[in-house]
């Protein structure tokens, strides 16, 4: 958030571990929720709101990974198979039993769940690059069984159409409707972590992060709570996952490839691991750099080069900058957005008064 | 960290702020406007780097004649780098620039924003690529193949195997040599419903992405299988390992046939040069080589501004297939404009453009397509071209096989 107060004050856990540290917070939290609500999908144009609507996606997808490897310090490269778990199910659920989106959703999360505790099975002999390799195998397992399963994947492409969501009779088709659909679940998912990680599942998952075998002697269950973490996290994917099927209104395994999952990652290592607010910087980092950096070139290229020239320069110069860009940023703070953001806070803390 | 580094990351961040949407000057001229996506730097690259080029000189090509009934043309050429995500994000940028057809680039792709062509009522053309589904206008109104989808190419490759077999298929042996993933499989559908009628053996051969490794499989079909034919359904970097691996063990590429993707001349080069791949047929949806009036007329547009012919055009095939892609998409706007008496069309009209296109043929680049409200692929026609001394040869007219199993298995997608 955007206030500190002037010191540590605390003198209990409860305060610690508040929520909102501050009376301002609720004020910040109140203003930040009118924003978004009521201003962002009147003041946005339907261009601006569809990558809002990316990146809103993408923070669900990013907050779920953080809890596996920013919080229990397990490693997951499986993720975006994960997510077409979800939206197969929730595809299947929709075309076959007309489920609604209050049904589908959650049970692409609970099918996605199941699949990720079983792949996270391994995790409990097996940690780091091992780990890495034994989750990669779950990916192409997914992958493959989608691909030749035509139960499972319809048939013809592997791809399944899917009407849109239909909140109160109204189906969801603007960018603005769709916004506010994905917003509220976005929310959802921001709040759940939050308060997840205030639990004392929470807490297990980061005493297992630091140290396992410490973990274990003070009582933590280690098997049931890497599965834990495996399955929650899955939740998470398959969710998102749903919510691209429910954007795209198409189920398609081929968005759910290898690099998904490796951008996924790159989200949450540039954003902060082990950080809420880190997701969700990481997760716009991620989406709006390679668009933002297009925006630049064009204002600025245009000057240097012909139309059909800037054409090739583009896309070129655009992938150049978004790798050296991540670069800077992991250099200057390798910790990612989230400390730097908080660094940023801590400056301003006595400012202008710093010395 | 510092103070000091804190104060550079705000200057930087605030500079960074600085930088916003310029969005494009509205033009006092009447004008179009065409969404392009394209792929130069993800996996199909090797695609786009000579596709996209093409699009573009047809477009100017058009532009320095006058345009389209009076309308200059611009077109919004955005990366999608073959990522859904990206592809949507320019596919919201295409409308809010007030695109009336979008060119869509990939498979995936494609059946991502098909709802959304439909919802905001913009025609999109998934030439060579997306479902063979689509070839059925009354099941996706908005969206065009314009080209023969895997389901008419696998079709043709059985009828060009049949002429090469001396006109009869039964207890013949055709290997399917595919790539393991949705597009790979779309064809099987076809060729086990001709497989029935025909009589010929079938057997498929999958090559799992990324599809650089198929000693197996090919050591399988050369020596185990032994078959009269090969068809290959082959992406990316695959069709030329598929040409040094099918060399390698013996079995002649005169009698492999490959499909559009697997067709190009970097797929030749790449595989050790013309000679190695002597004899290899590929099936085209779009003339290859130099030979077309059109291109001789985008030289001409080149020598006149004083530039040299851009390297692209050496790739003939997918040069062509871009020339394609322009030239059925400005059909579609002159028609839209014309039923319209010369107003502004909107991305409905264009949609009817499509279905009026009739035999825009460009000199033989682009085949006698019909599309109507009803069929949206337009016949399904291809060509093949041999390897021959060094280059494409053209070994049979435009051509379209088997349309009474097309229609029968449109009809059962429905």
């Amino acid at each position: 958030m955007l206030h500190r107060e002037s010191g540590v004050f605390k003198t209990s856990y409860g305060a610690d571990m508040a929520v909102f540290p501050l009376p301002i917070a609720k004020g910040a939290m109140a203003a930040l929720t009118v924003l978004f609500v009521a201003v962002v999908p009147i003041a946005f144009s339907e261009y601006h709101l569809s990558i809002l609507n990316l990146i809103l996606i993408a923070v669900v997808g990013a907050l779920g990974l953080n809890i596996l490897v920013g919080y229990t310090g397990q490693i997951s490269i499986g993720h975006g198979a994960l997510m077409s778990v979800g939206a197969y199910t929730a595809a299947n659920l929709i075309t076959r039993l007309h489920a609604p989106f209050w049904l589908a959703l959650p049970a692409g999360g609970a099918m996605a769940a199941v699949i990720g505790a079983i792949i996270g099975i391994p995790s409990l002999r097996i940690k780091g690059l091992y780990l890495a390799i034994a989750t990669l195998a779950g990916q192409l397992i997914i992958e493959w069984v989608i691909n030749h399963v035509p139960w499972i994947s319809g048939g013809v492409q592997a791809s399944i159409e899917v009407p849109r969501p239909t909140v109160f009779g109204v189906p969801l088709r603007s960018q603005a409707q769709l916004y506010l659909f994905l917003l509220f679940f976005t929310a959802l998912a921001i709040a759940a972590t939050i308060n997840l990680m205030r639990s004392r599942i929470g807490r297990a998952f980061i005493a297992i992060r630091d140290q396992d075998i410490a973990a274990e002697i003070i009582g933590i269950d280690i098997f049931r709570y890497k599965l834990w973490a495996f399955a929650i996290s899955s939740f998470y994917a398959g969710v998102t996952g749903v919510l691209y099927t429910y954007y795209l209104g198409i189920a398609n395994y081929e968005q759910f490839q290898i690099g998904v999952s490796i951008d996924y990652l790159a989200m949450i290592i540039i954003g902060g691991l082990g950080s809420v607010l880190g997701s969700i910087l990481g997760a716009t980092f991620v989406t709006l750099l390679p668009i933002a950096t297009r925006w630049g070139l064009e204002a600025a290229g245009g000057v240097f080069f012909s139309v059909a020239d800037l054409a090739n320069i583009i896309p070129n110069l655009r992938l150049i900058m978004f790798g050296g860009l991540i670069i800077v940023f992991l250099a200057v703070e390798p910790e990612g957005l989230n400390r730097l953001w908080r660094n940023i806070l801590s400056y301003f803390r006595v400012w202008p008064f710093s010395y | 960290m510092t103070h000091t580094m804190v104060k550079t990351i705000l200057y930087a961040v605030a500079a960074a702020g600085g930088i916003s949407f310029v969005g494009a000057a509205t033009a006092q001229q009447k004008e179009v406007v065409i969404g392009e996506q394209c792929d130069r730097t993800g996996p199909t690259q090797i695609v786009g780097v000579n596709l996209c080029p093409a699009i573009r000189d047809y477009v100017n090509l058009v532009n320095s004649k006058g345009g389209i009934e009076g309308y200059k043309i611009k077109l919004d050429e955005l990366d999608n780098e073959y990522k859904v995500p990206a592809a949507v994000e320019a596919y919201e940028r295409h409308k809010a620039e007030g695109a009336v057809s979008i060119m869509i680039y990939g498979t995936p792709q494609t059946q991502a924003l098909t709802q959304k062509l439909n919802e905001d009522k913009i025609p999109g053309t998934s030439p060579g690529f997306g479902t063979a589904a689509a070839a059925n206008g009354s099941r996706y109104p908005y969206l065009f193949p314009i080209a023969a989808t895997y389901w008419s190419q696998g079709a043709a490759a059985v009828q060009f195997v049949k002429e090469k077999l001396g006109g009869n298929l039964a207890g013949k042996k055709i290997a399917y040599l595919y790539y393991d993933n949705p597009a790979g499989h779309e064809p099987i559908v076809i060729l086990e419903d001709l497989q029935k009628s025909e009589k010929f053996e079938l057997k498929t051969f999958a090559v799992p992405p990324p599809g650089v490794e198929m000693g197996a499989q090919v050591l399988d079909i050369a020596q185990r299988f032994r078959p009269d034919f090969v068809i290959a359904h082959l992406f990316g970097r695959s069709p030329s390992v598929a040409m040094k691996e099918l060399k390698r063990a013996g079995y002649p590429l005169s009698k492999v046939v490959g499909m559009v993707w697997a067709s190009a001349e970097p797929d030749i080069e790449a595989a050790g040069g013309w000679a190695v791949a002597e004899g290899y047929h590929t099936i085209q949806f779009a003339g290859v080589g130099d030979d077309y009036p059109v291109r001789k007329e985008i030289v001409a547009m080149y020598k006149a501004e004083g530039k040299e012919p851009p390297k692209e055009m050496a790739n003939t095939v997918y040069y062509n297939r871009g020339l394609l892609i322009g030239a059925v998409h400005v059909e579609a706007i002159r028609n839209a404009i014309k039923a319209k008496g010369g107003a502004q069309p909107t991305g409905e009209d264009v949609k009817k453009g499509f279905e009026a296109i009739n035999d825009v043929t460009l000199g033989g680049l682009v085949p006698p397509m019909h599309l109507s409200a009803a069929d949206h692929e337009g016949g399904g026609w291809v060509q093949v071209f041999q390897v021959k001394g060094g280059k494409f040869v053209k070994e049979t007219d435009w051509f379209r096989a088997y349309p009474d199993v097309l229609a029968r298995e449109l009809k059962a997608a429905e």
